[in-house]
């Protein structure tokens, strides 16, 4: 059921190609594909392909190693947003 | 436990790709919800089947359905599976909140002496572990290189044979039927603390509240169990097919159908009397408390984001609050006729 969308214009997630190093990490550890590119080679900059996708799960933010992603890292859970505290959810 | 496995490193405790009764009747009860917080294994090493030198090393949480999860995804194949200590949480949770992370892993990998176990430096870890796992960090400080495995422990063996390499498709986490479908018994259980009391109360009130207020608490009943059915059953079920994107939306919705069948029976039993304003006001309840019920699974999702349920919470919460608070109003002003005469 990939066709399962959440609310758009909402993720935080924010892409800085100008520091993006083409490593493709983020590619392996995005669970929604947010992030594409055109080449298989590393060395080739990523782009932001689909940002309402994000989740804000914080897998790219973690793994990238010149920091050129940045997003607010939350679980998407209203029993948090209810206490304050993602450790209700899990 | 089948035995032990003979290594390097010592003894280490042998499992196999099949589940016994046992550990299928405990799957049963934690996917209700009892003694969810403490099905644990004991972290550490683990040989599954008859692993060696060269065998892959697949890292997992050390909540027992994730364990169970993933080795009864690898028949025939011969693996370490090494086991953190996450509080018994699951991988994409645990990862989430840290425990699941590069600290713990590089502690559990000198703690097992798994560089004298093995041959090789890699280490599969789940894909779901790297908003908790930073790739590089692990590598820095013990030597293995982090491979991110698939998203689902089905196809690991796949991933395996390609020569650790995932597809695209294993990259993606879905959210099929069947998986929405387990969650279901654990978000209505977790409701029996305050559903259980409401409902006896309700019981007792229909008993003694004598033709108006027992036929109403009798109705009230019905409309919490249909409001429960609707937010925490039919919405996960239907998730896909349920207008809109906000789960609060789609449990009104579902909340919505539910209450049409309950009208539909009150119009055709003339001897119950109900009040016009009953037909206005229960489906403002029901829709109401089904929509809120619904945002609750938000957090058992697995595409929402913080950023979206922080709206949605804001946007549908006093409409939620206003059919409830409506909703009760509509019920007493529709028998206060009733109650002065």
């Amino acid at each position: 059921m990939s066709q399962l969308r959440y609310l758009a214009g909402v993720s935080t997630l924010e892409f800085f190609p100008e520091l993006c190093a083409g490593c493709r990490t983020c590619l392996d550890v995005c669970p929604h594909a947010v992030f594409e590119s055109d080449q298989e080679s590393a060395g080739k900059k990523v782009r932001v392909g689909d940002r309402d996708a994000c989740m804000e799960c914080g897998a790219c933010r973690h793994n990238c190693p010149t920091g050129a992603i940045t997003v607010k890292i939350g679980v998407g859970c209203a029993q948090a947003v209810f206490s304050g505290n993602a450790e209700t959810c899990c | 436990m089948v035995g032990e496995q003979a290594s390097p490193v010592g003894a280490v405790p042998r499992v196999t790709s099949t589940l016994g009764w046992r550990d299928r009747l405990g799957t049963l009860l934690v996917r209700c919800g009892p003694g969810r917080m403490q099905y644990l294994v004991e972290p550490g090493l683990y040989a599954l089947h008859n692993p060696g030198p060269d065998s892959p090393v697949l890292v997992s949480a050390n909540y027992k359905l994730s364990f169970d999860h993933l080795r009864r995804r690898l028949g025939g194949i011969d693996a370490w599976i090494l086991v953190l200590d996450t509080g018994g949480i699951n991988v994409w949770c645990a990862a989430g909140a840290g425990s699941f992370g590069s600290t713990n892993l590089v502690r559990q990998i000198q703690e097992s002496e798994i560089p004298r176990l093995v041959n090789h430096r890699r280490l599969i870890v789940p894909q779901l572990a790297a908003p908790g796992v930073n790739s590089r960090l692990v590598t820095q400080n013990s030597g293995f290189q982090v491979l991110f495995g698939p998203v689902e422990a089905a196809d690991l063996p796949a991933y395996l044979v390609a020569g650790m390499e995932a597809t695209p498709a294993m990259r993606r986490k879905n959210f099929p039927l069947s998986q929405r479908a387990v969650l279901i018994p654990v978000e209505v259980f977790q409701n029996l603390k305050w559903l259980l009391p409401l409902l006896l109360s309700l019981g007792l009130l229909s008993w003694l509240g004598g033709e108006t207020w027992g036929t109403l608490a009798s109705m009230g009943a019905l409309a919490l169990l249909l409001a429960v059915l609707a937010g925490q059953v039919l919405t996960p079920l239907l998730l896909p097919w349920l207008p809109g994107r906000a789960f609060a939306l789609k449990g009104m919705v579902a909340g919505l159908l539910v209450t049409l069948p309950l009208l539909a029976s009150a119009h055709a039993s003339p001897g119950l009397a109900l009040p016009g304003s009953d037909f206005l006001a229960w489906p403002l309840l029901i829709g109401g408390l089904a929509s809120f019920l619904a945002m609750d699974f938000t957090g058992a999702s697995t595409y929402t984001s913080l950023s979206g349920v922080t709206k949605e919470v804001r946007m549908a919460g006093p409409w939620q609050v206003a059919a409830g608070v409506c909703g009760l109003l509509l019920l007493l002003v529709g028998r206060l006729p009733v109650w002065g005469g």
